[in-house]
């Protein structure tokens, strides 16, 4: 185990890490108003609409996140007429091409858990807050939005990390984050298994990150669910 | 009862150990090639592995009379699949550099041609002109260093595709790192659909995978320019790579490489893969 | 269309015989991942602390570590351990750890680590006035875990499983560095050769929508057999 590899090469492999934010916090960005329209769509009363959205989840969460990515990159690169349509100046570079799969693929995800949580949300709270009158667009920022937040965190929380696990994948297509350099590294020293070792803790970190996040995040809106704090009475010393 | 078997499982144990010491007996070779780097080797449809090594591999096995198995290992990997055992020998294109030898070792060389860049016939790049037609970076004299330093003009802030872990994308790093933005892909014919849809704007790779794809409507809309470039980050040819322990078998398949150049086999293999002779 | 017909011409054939390639490596995978996930779960309700530990590190590191990362570093590094354990014994041979082993130990270890967690929340489900009904009548430990643990931990980790079960399948699509030729590698192969990319990467879409819907199904009859005779709330 070359030690001082290790050492050495951990600066350039953090120089990796801005790219690897950078697509996951756009993609993760993005991909909530990909899977808002979804979730909108697939609880319309319109069966067109809730028919593609299904076609969409099913499609994107039934094919390997890779496959995707080839098939933007690779695959749509490959005609005439892109090439020369207005799109091209985006489709040409990997990092659009990258955001794009991601984004498309994180909206799937998260429509479905956005849907969840939605669905979660108990009959009789909006019973309730129709029967005191409230307005459509009162009762779903009021109402529902907090109530499904909650319950979608841990999910959502997940897909996050599986974002930062998923940005991997950009080095396959020529893409510098963490893992590209990791394998550019390896072609010169042929020592993978440090490297990877190293990268592989820079994820963990990432990872860790993200968890301890989301729990904060979950204890401080459940507060409601935990017992009030004992109030401080003044202790009167000696009494009259 | 236990002891006494105890006492034979560790004598049985030495005994194995003492006859694994002699030399390995070679009378079956594993080859490993990438299967993606026509006309050296490529897969065809039928998902045979076909082309310039697999015929010269085939032909050097019959002269050292062993017989071998040629197996298809991702560019990538294919340095430390063999350290680690998984194969005896690589033949896939591998160049002999000084960094790739601190790991492997490698056989005398059986081929070698030189390196240059490819751009699209239609792109701005394409009217580039040099007098210079080789450069032997082994010792860069005033006229090949003047040439490096225009191509790098040329390409400045312009992206380069190149395959990752090869003699092409060391010399573009070590020459040309600060200027262009080099792309890195994990095969050849990756890269070529990129430098056809635009994506690259030039692509570094060897003459004997140029000649033969611009013959052929893959690649018929790109023209080199430059000189062509070898030796120094380039290496010294083409050889078999090894393991750096199995000197027996660097032996064995020198002897048929030197065979094979001396009765024109290499030559006829070359002229019938790539059109012309890259014995070095 | 012809890219895709049968027999030397055309690479349908291929990619047939690569879908049935990624259908074996995933189901023995799966296999695999259940006996880990399995030992994870039993490891991590143990009340031996270094055997929690233990597990709780396996799945922390196996699901916060890309899974192309694990695969790679048990591509390089694994082939070696292997060697070196051999090699204490005195075979110091090549061991034969072939693409198609490689590959699903590879994914066999990523699928345990969320098998463990599955099976973990499952057990956990069981309720433990059953457990503790089962011990006041003095069933045997062995018994119990057969009739009473056993049939709930399945019912109730279905549907963990199932989703497991659809990672692992798409997960086999990185393990092209072993040089297993499954799916996403022979589409790789055949685009690079034939510069058709979009065609192949269609296909290969296509194989695995079809592995997954299939797949699903089993789930779903799987699911509502194990919760046959049980009453739900929906």
């Amino acid at each position: 185990m070359n030690f001082a590899l290790m050492w050495d090469s951990t600066p350039k492999l953090l120089g990796g890490l801005v790219l690897t934010l950078e697509l996951v916090a756009l993609s993760l960005l993005l991909g909530i108003f990909v899977a808002v329209g979804l979730a909108l769509m697939r609880l319309s009363s319109y069966r067109a609409l809730s028919g593609f959205a299904y076609a969409y989840v099913f499609v994107f969460r039934g094919t390997p996140l890779l496959v995707q990515i080839f098939l933007i990159y690779y695959g749509i690169g490959q005609f005439e007429a892109i090439r020369d349509s207005f799109l091209w100046p985006f489709l040409r570079e990997p990092f659009w091409c990258a955001i794009l799969a991601y984004t498309l693929n994180t909206g799937a995800y998260t429509s479905e858990i956005i849907r969840g949580g939605i669905e979660s949300v108990p009959f009789t709270q909006i019973e309730a807050a129709r029967a005191c009158g409230m307005g459509r667009l009162l009762l779903f920022r009021r109402i529902v939005l907090p109530i499904a937040i909650r319950q979608a965190l841990p999910a959502y929380g997940n897909e996050i990390m599986l974002m930062v696990k998923a940005s991997s994948l950009a080095s396959t297509i020529t893409l510098m984050e963490v893992t590209g350099i990791a394998r550019s590294i390896i072609s010169k020293t042929f020592a993978p298994v440090e490297i990877f070792i190293v990268a592989g803790s820079i994820y963990l970190l990432i990872n860790f990150a993200v968890s301890h996040a989301i729990r904060r995040a979950e204890y401080r809106l459940s507060a409601h669910l935990r017992a009030p704090p004992t109030p401080i009475v003044a202790v009167p010393v000696g009494v009259h | 009862m236990v002891r006494n078997a105890a006492i034979t499982l560790v004598a049985a144990a030495m005994s194995l150990a003492a006859g694994t010491a002699t030399a390995k007996d070679w009378s079956s070779v594993r080859i490993a090639t990438e299967g993606a780097y026509p006309p050296w080797n490529w897969t065809d449809s039928s998902g045979q592995l076909i082309g310039f090594e697999i015929d010269l591999a085939n032909d050097l096995c019959r002269r050292m009379q062993v017989e071998c198995e040629i197996v298809a290992q991702d560019w990538e990997g294919i340095i430390p699949a063999l350290t680690a055992g998984k194969y005896d020998a690589i033949m896939a294109g591998m160049s002999i550099t000084d960094e790739r030898k601190k790991v492997i070792s490698f056989s005398d060389g059986y081929a070698a041609e030189p390196a240059y860049f490819a751009v699209l016939k239609d792109s701005d790049l394409a009217s580039y002109k040099t007098d210079l037609e080789q450069a032997n970076l082994d010792e860069v004299d005033e006229q090949e260093q003047a040439a490096i330093d225009s191509l790098k003009e040329l390409l400045d802030g312009k992206s380069v595709g190149v395959q990752v872990a090869t003699i092409h994308a060391n010399f573009l790093e070590q020459y040309m790192g600060d200027a262009i933005d080099i792309r890195s892909y994990d095969t050849q014919e990756n890269l070529d659909l990129d430098l056809q849809a635009g994506r690259v704007d030039a692509a570094l790779a060897s003459a004997s995978y140029w000649y033969p794809l611009m013959q052929t409507e893959k690649g018929a809309d790109f023209t080199l320019i430059g000189p062509g470039f070898d030796g120094g980050p380039f290496g010294k040819g083409v050889g078999v790579g090894l393991r750096q322990e199995d000197t027996d078998l660097a032996e064995l398949f020198n002897k048929a490489i030197a065979e094979a150049k001396a009765d024109g086999t290499i030559n006829r293999l070359a002229q019938q893969w790539f059109g012309f002779d890259v014995t070095s | 269309m012809e890219l895709l017909s049968f027999g030397d011409q055309g690479w349908g054939d291929e990619m047939l015989r690569a879908a049935a390639m990624t259908l074996a490596v995933s189901l023995s995978s799966m296999a695999l991942g259940l006996v880990f996930g399995a030992l994870g779960a039993a490891a991590k309700l143990s009340s031996i602390a270094p055997a929690r530990w233990l597990a709780e590190g396996y799945t922390t590191v196996v699901r916060g570590v890309p899974e192309l990362l694990v695969i790679y570093l048990l591509f390089f590094g694994g082939s070696g351990a292997v060697m070196f354990v051999a090699a204490l014994f005195g075979y110091h041979g090549y061991v034969e750890l072939n693409a198609f082993t490689i590959g699903t130990l590879a994914i066999g270890a990523i699928c345990g680590a969320y098998a463990t967690e599955v099976i973990r929340g499952a057990v956990l489900a069981v309720p433990r006035g059953e457990i503790e009904a089962a011990q006041a009548i003095g069933m045997p430990r062995r018994l119990m875990f057969r009739r009473i643990l056993l049939p709930q931990v399945a019912r109730f980790a279905l549907p963990g499983l199932g989703n497991v079960w659809q990672f692992t399948l798409k997960d086999t699509a990185l393990i092209s560095v072993t040089g297993l030729v499954e799916i996403m590698r022979q589409a790789h192969i055949a685009a690079g050769s034939t510069r058709q990319p979009f065609t192949f990467y269609v296909v290969a879409a296509v194989l695995y929508l079809l592995l997954t819907t299939f797949s699903n199904h089993g789930f779903q009859r799987a699911e509502s057999w194990a919760n046959r005779g049980v009453r739900r709330a929906s």
